[in-house]
């Protein structure tokens, strides 16, 4: 079974079910090909000896009825993992060690996973290109020189090369599906409170929210029906009854109606990704959907309103690295004070200084009403125009990126056209509802592009079976050449 | 509202990062086109909408007072940069 690693999780939980494969053989493929990867710098730390102790352990006495029997998987590093040093993609944690394992992970392993690996990250999630992270840029299986987006581009880049079955990542403004998008992969941002985020390393606490990251819908449905659920120790955590995407998926999407938002298509936009979206249209027509044009009017302003809130929160969440309790303290000063400046300066990298920087100043004594309020009147607008397109509709499809992949360095030294990546995703996580990308077709590099299917609150059942359905009917196929063994 | 070094000095001193005098010209930069690029919201007249302050339906959840994990001191300690017995250590504050 050789290409064992390019089948889907569910393929693999099922061999492990039906007893044709053990958890170690599966386990000693995935670090066979991490091992042969020498390029694309996806992982931070390796748990390769963890994987095949814990593997050993599961295939003596295997535990079948578990949603990810035997499986290993590698996880963002912005998850605390117990024992097992967690740095958020940055020098400020590079020594940090967790003495306890965030909810999400430990959901993963009460339904029979275990740990593979650490994976590279923008640096506290900040970035969309991975080019934030202390560790190194991460780079795209899909072409040399090619960022793999962010900030959760180590957990796509090591998926779409066969490197784990499965990840996890988090999304506080697209930052698992453009990653996905940029790597032909899926993704999902759930609905705000639907995943615990205890034991995440916190960036924009009422934006951030972790999810899944597969090859398929049906993964998809599999990973989030693991790590959802109420959690008392987050206190944004929606208690609700557990639900079971992966049984209950379905392409049966008749009657369904899907909104069309004419504020997705902007300037300077390839033709290419006009073309998919209207395929996109098109297979949801065939599919028995609806299709009905709609207005989300005040979707340009949600960038910026994205950045006063999110660099506000980052500022406040940010101001516990001091080096005093835990990681990086500068040995340069002489006081309390400068010892909290020099460790702070010399700790961060110049995104996550940048956004401090932004968020202190509107925060700060006379500009708060003029931005931070401002921001949060206007992030109620765009929750409303949501609200009122939900009343017509059941789901809106749009484009997941204005573009495909870039080339590293590309827009490095601008950070606005850097932050312009985020315009499709950003509305979704300050409206709090859940939204999933799936490859949908690639622009004229051959670069994957994604589509965005966006739902209400708490819907990702329909939201995963509309993905499900027109996954099915694209049929998209990606043929890497593995460059990055050479 | 325009972005200006002695402002970003003042920010920083709030933060408490110190800028490097080399690079505070960039950043200086960087943040105006950020800060213009955030002003664009003032088109929008917002005088009669409630700003949002959570984006979940139901209040947040209080919880008992109570101590349910603990005794921990030792291993949180072996994440200090500086330490004497049970203590973390900083630079003298008090003469």
């Amino acid at each position: 079974m050789a290409d064992l690693t390019k089948k889907s999780l569910t393929e693999i939980v099922s061999l492990i079910k039906k007893k044709e494969i053990k958890s170690e053989e599966v386990t000693n493929l995935f670090i066979k090909n991490i091992e042969n990867d020498k390029k694309l710098n996806s992982f931070i730390t390796n748990c390769n000896e963890h994987a095949v102790k814990k593997a050993k352990k599961f295939d003596k006495n295997p535990k079948l009825d578990t949603l990810l029997p035997g499986i290993p998987i590698a996880v963002k590093d912005l998850f605390c993992t117990e024992g097992v040093k967690t740095t958020a993609g940055s020098k400020m944690l590079d020594n940090f060690i967790p003495n306890y394992e965030s909810t999400i992970t430990k959901n993963l392993w009460n339904e029979g996973a275990f740990l593979l690996g650490k994976l590279n990250c923008d640096e506290y999630a900040m970035g969309s290109s991975n080019e934030t992270s202390f560790f190194g840029n991460v780079i795209n299986p899909v072409a040399e020189n090619t960022v793999p987006g962010g900030s959760s581009g180590g957990s796509a880049s090591a998926l779409a090369a066969d490197l784990t079955p499965a990840t996890i990542g988090t999304d506080t403004g697209g930052s698992i599906r453009q990653p996905a998008s940029f790597t032909g992969t899926v993704g999902l941002k759930p609905t705000y409170g639907l995943c615990s985020r205890w034991g995440i390393v916190a960036f924009a606490s009422s934006l951030d929210q972790a999810g899944p990251m597969t090859k398929t819908v049906e993964d998809c449905a599999l990973m989030l029906e693991a790590m959802a659920g109420f959690d008392e120790k987050d206190s944004t955590s929606i208690n609700k009854k557990k639900e079971n995407y992966s049984k209950n998926l379905t392409n049966n999407i008749k009657g369904l109606k899907i909104g069309i938002p004419k504020e997705y298509r902007v300037d300077g936009m390839p033709k290419e990704i006009d073309k998919l979206w209207e395929n996109g249209k098109k297979i949801l027509k065939e599919s028995g959907a609806e299709i009905i044009d709609i207005s989300l009017p005040n979707t340009k302003y949600a960038l910026p309103t994205y950045y006063i809130v999110a660099p506000a929160e980052a500022s406040s969440n940010l101001a516990r690295y001091d080096g005093v309790k835990y990681g990086f303290r500068s040995n340069k000063g002489t006081n309390l004070i400068e010892m909290y400046e020099n460790t702070r300066s010399e700790g961060f990298g110049d995104e996550v200084k940048r956004r401090i920087l932004i968020g202190t100043y509107v925060l700060s004594s006379g500009y708060y009403d003029a931005y931070y309020i401002k921001a949060q009147k206007v992030r109620q607008l765009i929750k409303n125009d949501f609200d009122e397109s939900f009343k017509k509709v059941d789901a809106i499809l749009t484009p997941s990126t204005p573009s495909a992949a870039f080339k590293i360095g590309e827009k490095k030294n601008d950070p606005i056209s850097m932050y312009l990546n985020d315009i499709f995703t950003v509305p979704v996580n300050l409206a709090g509802i859940p939204a999933i990308s799936i490859p949908a077709g690639t622009d004229n590099n051959n670069y994957p592009l994604g589509l965005q299917l966006i739902g209400k609150t708490l819907d990702e059942q329909k939201l995963l079976n509309i993905a499900f359905a027109v996954e099915k009917k694209i049929n998209f196929k990606q043929n890497l050449n593995r460059w990055w063994e050479k | 509202m325009s972005i200006d070094k002695d402002k970003i000095k003042h920010v920083s001193k709030l933060a408490r990062i110190s800028v490097d005098e080399k690079k505070i010209d960039d950043l200086t930069k960087d943040l105006s086109s950020i800060f213009k690029f955030i002003e664009q919201l003032n088109e929008l007249n917002t005088d009669k909408v409630e700003p949002l302050s959570s984006i979940l339906n139901e209040p947040l959840r209080s919880r008992k007072d109570e101590i349910n994990d603990g005794k921990i001191r030792d291993k949180i300690l072996e994440n200090s940069p500086k330490k004497n017995e049970e203590f973390f250590v900083v630079p003298k504050v008090i003469e």
